[in-house]
């Protein structure tokens, strides 16, 4: 399982890039195709999608990267194993 | 710190005080969502109702967007100077904002003042929203004994579903007592819901001032032990901040898009997809809604029994697999064509020619009812040239190929009972992964840390990810949109939940343990 995890975060780490291109190409396209009397409305929209989920893709990311790096092959039992830094 | 011998009296009202607050929340927050329609074009200009709807659509998205900003304020607060005057102030800067939007007077009257403060509010409402959940689930979770923690906090669980309920249940009476038209007007009953609002605040406002703070808080408080920085203890190390990201992509994020689609978007899809009749597409989802609430409780009591884990992925893995027969079997059992095949007779005609930018728009809207008490409205619209209104001039362009719409659908008594059961089954995945989240995320993360820790995934994965359900299932069936397929594909926005819910699915398989703390004291 532990294996398993780890292959994952290098997939989760290849995902993430991969959304941000897919959605920034996403949006130009949509942006470019909308008519004058849309656009403002399609740049708007596509504006909010990019701002709130590319904080999210660093943080997928930044889990694949954990993932892979072997952090989550043990959790913690105990709260002290979090907040003893 | 004696953790389970409180009496089942004390308990009652903890949880009582902590889920009145969080329901009128919720109920604050849906009501604009509800009445986005109206409310778009009140507040905005008139001059396309698509901008309107989108604009408002905006408005809707950003109310979700700042709940993550909400949580982390709301968070920290509650982490440093406790949990119940934390929760206090949400309520009341919600319960005041909410009241405050039902005052805003319309475009008509202060033009672009009124989308502005209408947003401003918004986002207090999100703000607010942010703080709310997170303070309630780890209030009752501090007081609950280790072995029914999942059973206490899944009464706070209910609670979104009820609020959605409540605000449902009164937008209804409101407009069934008032008529549609002065339901709608600038000062109509639509902003009566927003008055109300106060109301049910201030209750609660008298009832939360009677709690105690959290014991276990309240002890870490004593002993000097409270988190310096809460957000950088919870974000800034990797030991905590890898559980945030955890809860996040293999809980919350799947829970988010299964409780929107379940409710938020099964709606919306009843009305400007099915075109089902206002009343009868609330009244499906409140039968519903009444039905399937006791599952929360439900699935909380069952999580102490066999952990957390498997019956959240269950309703996630339920939803990846049924959304789209579900939705395809209502889209098809309402399908007019279908109907046609059979008996159907004649009620009524209503010709209306109104004037729309300068020209004549005739519509004919034709009324029918199936052998089985199924009624449609067959719905005809052309532009007139200008006075060229003369009877035998409109019969031409009727005749000619314009597309009929079909809308105002009123079910039959069967076909009723099973779009309920049909909604009823999404709700209850909803209660699968919701009842036990409470106590999921409160078993997660330390006592310190907590309030700010599980807020931040929380209203991560239930505001973005889920409250933009509806904004992006539109979307994607915008882009389905061809010369052949002129409406797009109905069933392609579910493509979004579907997708979020496999993935967070695998993550939580793969990665989250099943197990109950029974220590969340320290």
């Amino acid at each position: 399982m532990n294996n398993l995890k780890k292959w994952l975060g290098v997939v989760w780490m290849l995902l993430s890039p991969a959304v941000v291109v897919f959605m920034i190409l996403q949006a130009v396209d949509k942006i470019n195709k909308a008519t004058d009397a849309t656009k403002a409305n399609v740049t708007l929209q596509w504006s909010i999608i990019l701002i709130i989920f590319f904080p999210i893709c660093i943080g997928f990311l930044i889990f694949g990267y954990y993932g892979f790096k072997g952090y989550y092959d043990q959790l913690p039992t105990k709260s002290s194993e979090i907040t003893d830094y | 710190m004696e953790q389970t011998n409180n009496p089942k009296k004390g308990m009652a009202f903890i949880i009582g005080a902590s889920s009145v607050g969080t329901l009128i929340e919720w109920y604050d927050f849906y009501i604009f969502g509800m009445l986005a329609t109206i409310i778009s074009k009140q507040f905005f200009p008139e001059d396309s109702g698509t901008s309107a709807l989108l604009s408002t659509l905006a408005i809707f998205a950003a109310g979700f967007i700042v709940r993550p900003f909400g949580a982390l304020v709301f968070g920290r607060l509650g982490d440093l100077i406790g949990r119940k005057y934390t929760f206090l102030l949400t309520l009341i800067l919600m319960g005041g904002s909410t009241f405050a939007i039902g005052l805003v007077p319309g475009f008509k009257s202060i033009g672009w003042a009124a989308p502005l403060i209408v947003l401003a509010l918004r986002l207090v409402q999100g703000l607010a929203l942010g703080g709310e959940y997170g303070g309630a689930a780890t209030y009752v979770a501090e007081h609950a004994p280790p072995h029914r923690r999942g059973f206490w906090t899944s009464w706070i669980q209910t609670t979104a579903t009820l609020g959605l309920f409540l605000a449902l249940g009164v937008i209804i009476l409101i407009r069934d007592t008032q008529g549609v038209e002065k339901f709608s007007d600038e000062w109509g009953g639509w902003r009566y819901p927003f008055w109300i609002s106060l109301l049910l605040v201030i209750v609660s406002i008298l009832i939360r001032l009677k709690m105690s703070e959290s014991p276990m808080f309240a002890k870490v408080k004593a002993e000097g032990k409270t988190a310096v920085n809460p957000l950088k203890e919870s974000f800034g190390h990797r030991a905590n901040f890898k559980m945030v990201l955890l809860a996040l992509f293999g809980g919350v994020m799947g829970q988010g898009v299964i409780w929107y689609t379940g409710q938020f978007y099964a709606q919306s899809f009843l009305e400007n997809t099915v075109k089902l009749e206002f009343m009868q597409n609330r009244e499906i989802l409140l039968w519903s809604i009444a039905l399937a609430t006791p599952f929360f409780v439900l699935f909380g009591w069952l999580s102490d029994r066999i952990g957390r884990k498997w019956i959240m992925l269950t309703g996630m893995l339920l939803g990846v697999i049924f959304y789209r027969p579900i939705f395809n079997s209502m889209l098809k059992s309402a399908d007019v064509k279908e109907w046609s095949k059979t008996k159907y007779s004649f009620l009524k005609d209503e010709i209306k020619i109104t004037m729309y930018k300068g020209d004549s728009v005739l519509e004919i809207a034709s009324s029918y009812e199936t052998h089985d008490k199924s009624r449609f409205t067959r719905v005809l619209i052309d532009t007139l040239k200008k006075g060229r209104t003369e009877i035998q001039e409109v019969e031409q362009i009727i005749v000619a190929t314009k597309k009929a719409v079909y809308n105002n659908k009123i079910l039959s008594p069967f076909l009723k009972w099973k779009f309920i059961l049909l909604i009823w089954v999404m709700i209850i995945f909803v209660t699968m992964v919701y009842g036990p989240m409470a106590a999921f995320l409160v078993e997660l993360f330390p006592t310190k840390i907590r309030y700010t820790s599980m807020s931040l995934p929380y209203h991560i994965g239930n505001g973005v990810f889920g409250g933009l359900v509806p904004f992006l299932g539109t979307l994607i069936v915008e882009f389905t949109k061809t010369k052949d397929l002129a409406l797009g594909d109905p069933l392609a926005g579910l493509w979004y939940p579907i997708g979020i819910a496999a993935l967070c699915f695998v993550i939580g398989a793969i990665y989250l343990p099943n197990k109950i703390d029974n220590n969340v004291m320290d």
